[in-house]
């Protein structure tokens, strides 16, 4: 049965998707303004300088801008596969096992769950700064790893998608317990294991504070302390704002095309289940 | 038979375990135990502080919880904050609540640009977000100065004193409303459609089936949107932070979190940072922790 269409849902829709789209189709059209056009030609009028600005960008101190972009790929990418890891094996040994301790190890990542990454932030540059390791990767990638949140959800999936019958039939076929995790569990698992990449990725992706406080070499930044720091030069030389605006576009078209490439994983449910 | 199995089977979880207990107490719990230390130590300065012996570590109480509570600058920034929060939380949710609805309606049109397009946001990082919005409220570029230039008007500066909070509250629900659309509306859609078939042959509006039927079931997936956003409005850092070069009513103590940045880098006192610290991570746990036992902790309990 096709319903009569709404004018006013659908104008509501719209609106809001207005209201998303417009800083990313300004920071489209910015991107292709001189630095003497950017204040001067109206807001969404475009113009011929994106590859200019591209370059000049790109030209910015021998490339640091194609190294914050890698180096946040790295931090993403590596931090979202060992915590989605991490998180897989964690939540399957609560999901599946009962042994002492269980709930209290439960009951403790849970109060995790509660207690913002950017909270602890300073805490950890205190620790870390006292066994001498800010100013490395692994100043960035360790407490990207641990996910509270990825962990309660691995449960959860954990719980719903690896029959226990499966488990059992392994054991008895002779399986040890790590092989029946990763040649069976995993598998089940793996439409749950890829949303909670997707998040950890977008949430280390986006961090801020934390490489803000850790990093003090510029070679080790991700783009967006990068990013923030060309907008701070640019206060006193406004030349740079056009590099600036440039950087934000190029630095959020990765994640765009992954959000688009994985649209389906992008299913979240706190009350169940993760649906892949 | 493997006669072994027994004593594996035993050790397994924990083993699965193992990694996470221990990036879990390396990464959480320690850096919050060095913190409490640290919060309750200080300096004692003697003579002129120079030469070695001449600054001792000391335990001073809870004069830096004092101090911390009692300065001027954090009481303005947690009163900033709340404010903040009144303003984003319930705009967000409300919005990200109003948009899952209609996308589940038969009625609306343009549902799955519609979908993409307000999810967008969630792929910008904080920082990009508030650089492109920081750019959109400078008169020179945003098109509503140009607009209200054009009808003979003088607009607000959004980037001014008493505004400026608006200016952050915007971007964070331009941010965050699309990733609460997507959970509520995951748990719309898992609502068997029979439930409101029903209502809709007894001439149950699309209004009255939202209202009656599709808001009640969706409340868990609310409760925890609304305890993360929470969480996220308290610890608010990288939109003021990143704004400050384009507005000067950003002070470095505009949120808790920057003056605890501001006291552990700028001023060099970790001491009173790690008490400040502390205080807002209670606060935040008790916050949430204290609305999910009240509301009988209905989301946290659903699992299978």
């Amino acid at each position: 049965m096709k319903e009569r269409p709404s004018y006013l849902s659908t104008g509501i829709l719209l609106l809001g998707a207005l209201y998303c789209l417009l800083p990313v189709i300004w920071v489209i059209t910015a991107s292709t303004k001189g630095a003497n056009e950017l204040f001067s030609t109206f807001t969404f009028a475009p113009s011929t300088h994106l590859l200019d600005n591209i370059s000049e960008l790109s030209a910015y101190r021998g490339g640091l801008f194609w190294k914050w972009m890698a180096n946040t790929a790295l931090y993403a990418g590596v931090g979202g596969a060992l915590s989605t890891l991490v998180s897989a094996a964690a939540g399957y040994g609560l999901a599946k096992y009962t042994f002492r301790g269980k709930d209290m190890i439960f009951k403790i990542l849970l109060a995790g769950v509660l207690v913002p990454a950017v909270v602890l932030a300073i805490p950890q540059y205190l620790l870390f700064a006292q066994i001498g390791m800010t100013n490395t990767y692994w100043s960035v990638l360790l407490p990207s790893i641990i996910s509270p949140y990825g962990i309660y959800l691995a449960r959860i999936y954990a719980g719903a998608s690896v029959p226990t019958d499966v488990i059992e039939a392994a054991r008895t076929d002779g399986a040890g317990e790590a092989r029946t995790f990763f040649t069976i569990a995993m598998p089940m698992m793996l439409p749950a294991l890829v949303t909670i990449f997707l998040f950890q990725f977008v949430a280390i992706w986006n961090n801020y504070m934390l490489p803000f406080i850790m990093l003090g070499n510029d070679q080790l930044y991700p783009l967006t302390v990068g990013l923030s720091g060309l907008l701070n030069q640019g206060a006193s030389q406004p030349a740079m704002y056009t590099s600036v605006i440039t950087g934000a576009l190029l630095s959020i078209i990765p994640l765009i095309a992954l959000f688009f490439l994985l649209q389906r994983y992008w299913k979240v449910d706190f009350g169940g289940a993760v649906k892949g | 038979m493997n006669r072994n199995k027994p004593l594996g089977l035993k050790a397994a979880p924990y083993l699965f375990l193992a990694p996470a207990m221990a990036l879990f107490v390396g990464i959480m719990a320690l850096p919050i135990v060095y913190a409490l230390y640290l919060s309750f130590r200080g300096v004692k300065v003697s003579g002129l502080g120079l030469g070695s012996g001449g600054r001792t570590e000391v335990w001073a109480g809870f004069s830096n919880y004092a101090r911390s509570l009692s300065d001027p600058d954090f009481v303005d920034s947690v009163i900033r904050v709340f404010t903040y929060g009144l303003l984003v939380v319930p705009t967000m949710l409300g919005m990200a609540l109003l948009f899952a609805l209609l996308l589940d309606s038969g009625r609306s049109r343009a549902r799955n640009f519609s979908r993409l397009a307000i999810f967008l946001p969630y792929a910008v990082p904080a920082v990009i977000s508030s650089l492109l919005w920081g750019f959109l409220y400078l008169p020179a570029v945003s098109p509503f100065y140009y607009l209200f230039d054009k009808m003979g008007l003088d607009a607000p500066s959004l980037l001014a004193n008493d505004l400026v909070i608006f200016a952050i509250a915007n971007i964070a629900v331009w941010g965050g409303t699309g990733f609460n659309m997507i959970v509520i509306y995951t748990s719309l859609r898992a609502i068997p459609s029979e439930l409101y078939e029903a209502a809709r042959i007894d001439g149950a509006t699309e209004r009255q089936v939202a209202w009656r039927i599709k808001i009640p079931i969706v409340i868990p997936s609310l409760i925890m949107t609304f305890v993360f956003s929470l969480i996220a409005t308290l610890q608010v850092f990288a939109e003021p932070t990143t704004l400050r070069p384009l507005s000067n009513s950003i002070s470095t103590t505009w949120s808790p979190l920057m003056k605890v940045y501001r006291d552990a880098f700028v001023r060099d006192d970790i001491y009173s940072a790690a008490a400040t610290s502390i205080v807002i991570a209670a606060a935040t746990f008790l916050l949430s922790f204290g609305f999910l036992r009240l509301v009988g902790n209905r989301a946290f309990n659903q699992e299978s």
